[in-house]
């Protein structure tokens, strides 16, 4: 990252360079910006600054500040008659969030903890339906083929993410279902096409889950596999190894680091998720903990919420740093 | 040289063509080959001439279209490179980044099914061999390019190998690591006495490490022989421009000069400058006169380009003492003995000379 900045100011330096020395001849066309580049020229730091300052900035202020925002929103008491948080400070709130003691809380604790098991079952998928799929892409397909392959792929993401999500109802519907297609039966696209859908449930929220994040975890591992030099597995074949000993000994340990790149949209993006879940649920309530925070800040109890929306947030900062272990960052 | 009759490498009418319709590329065009065992062995060529493809038909990368590839007279030709008993220097070296140095020497005992202690053992020797005991693990990123070179050539050669495949290691070397990697490289051959087979554009390089080159242009061989023999010998007027620097005289100058009307190649240094007045050239030798066009000195030698009555050009090169009063446009008299002009067959470039 620093030998970015580095590169990065250096362009600049060059260009702050060329612009004076058009800018600064006498007998050059007039330029409104001459003055400007003058100015620039030789500051590095300026020149830096002006142009990673606003970015940078509105980073820090959106998205630290929100953060922050929560932390700090859950630290207000509850009015406790207007439901409206007061101006007084109290740790009760976070207490009440984190009392793993309290029976009350378990069954709060057995939703997070389910959450977090959908959200690694649905990385371990997409990492399962990726890997060959990327590997086809780039080492298998021909050159024209790859590229019709890459806008395959891509195209979902075109798509609007309700738009994915009550495809997947019209999807999974079961007979008597209200999304029903015309034609066989009155179920939806699974059941009156092959005569069988998992219809709504936990099968459906994983598998509509699992389509909407899979680009996320396909596309580091393309990327990951299109880096891998191509004599690398010569040289694996030519020392006497099969092709599974290949893949195992040099592409997998290889290919780690973008496989935890992609893992960590997947994971992250499901951990958060609870609309598409409720839009494909079978009515259970509360199965992803998302609708646990949103119960709580409609009960309303915005401080309680914030307290809640902390959970995934640690859990979030754990798998970042194991990720970062994996090395998902070394190709930043 | 070799321990048995059967050689160590047989390519019999190989052919390997890439895509197809209009992109057809023919990369190699029958190509017979035989190396025999403990030989080193250059494939030489400029790129695009197929060298390194012939390389890789004989490692398994790559299968052939036509013909056939024997290891000690064994058919191989549809088998994967993991079946086949040679191994290979990668030109960029192809170690394993995640891997340590010594567990990249040992992965090929490691597949074979090799005892740990005793991989471990083996791919210590190999890197002592090879001066990089000390370096066992570090990762490959932080070794120079020469040291890469060296554990890539420990990496293959542990396996012992019949075969050791060499597609231009030395190539992204620079001159002085090169030049020693050259010694080295062909020490560590006699030593383990196992037949290499060298890839390489350098010709220089070929001719000073190798028992034979084989000399390759457009998918196919032009002339197989010993240095001395491609260099003193050249049939064609590719390799005689080629390998080393040649005069390349026409049929209608070689009918003129030498009194036979085919292509002739002269070497430089064997063309002699005498006294312009002198008409009394020694027995066996032909003269012609000759205008300087051009003076290169070089220290030891210089190059005189003269232009002869016709229009044609020659080279010449000279020890730089010899060159008292020669200036450009000056008169001298080229002279050479009759046997230093080699007739070669016409390939598709004629000119006054090459390179």
């Amino acid at each position: 990252m620093g030998e970015r900045l580095d590169r990065a100011a250096r362009l600049i330096e060059q260009s702050a360079v060329q612009n004076s020395a058009t800018g600064g001849r006498a007998s050059g066309p007039f330029h409104p910006l001459r003055a400007v580049n003058r100015k620039f020229h030789g500051r590095r730091r300026l020149g830096v600054g002006s142009l990673l300052g606003v970015p940078l900035g509105w980073m820090l202020f959106v998205y630290v500040g929100s953060l922050l925002l929560l932390v700090l929103s859950s630290l207000y008491r509850l009015h406790p008659k207007q439901s409206k948080p007061t101006g007084e400070i109290t740790a009760s709130n976070l207490v009440s969030a984190f009392k793993f003691w309290d029976p009350d809380v378990w069954p709060i604790v057995w939703v997070f903890f389910r959450t977090t098991g959908v959200a690694l079952l649905v990385t371990a998928i997409c990492f399962l339906i990726a890997l060959p799929v990327a590997f086809f892409v780039s080492k298998v397909a021909p050159r024209w083929l790859r590229r019709g392959l890459i806008v395959a792929l891509l195209m979902p993401l075109w798509a609007g993410y309700l738009v994915k999500g009550y495809a997947w109802r019209a999807m999974v519907s079961p007979a008597g279902g209200r999304f029903a297609a015309a034609g066989r039966g009155d179920g939806g696209f699974l059941e009156s096409v092959f005569g069988w859908t998992p219809g709504f449930g936990r099968a459906a929220i994983v598998i509509a889950l699992v389509y909407l994040w899979l680009p996320y975890m396909i596309l580091p591992i393309y990327a990951g596999l299109d880096r891998l030099p191509p004599s690398l597995l010569d040289a694996a074949s030519d020392l006497g190894a099969k092709p599974f000993r290949t893949f195992r000994s040099v592409i997998l340990p290889m290919l780690l680091p973008s496989v935890a790149a992609g893992s960590i949209f997947t994971f992250s993006l499901t951990l958060g998720d609870y609309i598409v879940p409720q839009i494909v649920n079978n009515g259970e309530e509360r199965f992803m903990f998302g609708t646990i925070i949103n119960a709580t800040l409609g009960a309303p109890n915005q401080p309680l919420a914030a307290a809640y929306t902390l959970w995934p947030l640690i859990i979030i900062i754990l798998y970042l740093l194991a990720m970062k272990r994996a090395g998902a960052f070394d190709n930043l | 040289m070799s321990s048995t009759n059967t050689p160590a490498i047989q390519l019999v009418g190989l052919r390997k063509v890439f895509g197809s319709g209009d992109h057809e590329v023919v990369a190699v065009d029958s190509v017979d080959l035989s190396i025999a065992e403990g030989e080193f062995f250059s494939l030489l060529g400029p790129s695009g001439s197929g060298k390194t493809t012939v390389l890789r038909l004989v490692a398994g990368f790559e299968s052939p279209t036509a013909g056939a590839v024997l290891l000690s007279g064994r058919d191989v030709t549809q088998r994967p490179p993991y079946d086949r008993d040679v191994n290979t220097v990668f030109q960029d070296y192809a170690l394993f980044p995640h891997m340590s140095v010594v567990q990249n020497v040992e992965y090929g005992l490691k597949v074979k099914g090799v005892s740990r202690s005793e991989r471990r053992q083996r791919a210590m020797t190999a890197l002592e061999n090879v001066r990089l005991g000390a370096f066992s693990r570090r990762k490959p990123s932080q070794l120079s390019g020469g040291q890469r070179q060296r554990v890539a050539l420990a990496r293959a050669l542990v396996n012992r190998p019949k075969v050791l495949l060499l597609d231009e290691p030395l190539g992204a070397l620079d001159l002085k690591l090169r030049e020693e990697m050259q010694v080295e490289l062909k020490a560590i051959q006699r030593d383990v006495g196992i037949t290499f087979v060298f890839v390489t554009h350098d010709q220089g390089e070929a001719l000073s490490m190798s028992n034979r080159v084989a000399v390759f242009n457009h998918g196919r061989i032009e002339q197989v022989g010993t240095p001395r023999e491609i260099y003193d010998h050249p049939q064609t007027a590719f390799v005689a421009g080629f390998v080393g620097t040649s005069n390349l005289l026409s049929a209608a100058l070689s009918g003129q000069l030498l009194g036979i009307a085919t292509p002739h190649s002269i070497r430089p240094e064997r063309l002699r400058l005498v006294e312009s007045t002198g008409d009394a050239s020694a027995a066996g030798e032909i003269s012609v006169a000759a205008t300087v066009s051009d003076l290169q000195y070089l220290g030891a030698d210089s190059r005189v380009r003269v232009v002869l009555e016709d229009g044609s050009h020659l080279l010449a090169s000279v020890p730089s003492d010899r060159l008292v009063g020669v200036a450009i446009g000056g008169s001298v008299r080229l002279a050479w003995s009759q046997h230093a002009a080699v007739a070669v067959v016409d390939s598709d470039q004629l000119q006054g000379e090459n390179k």
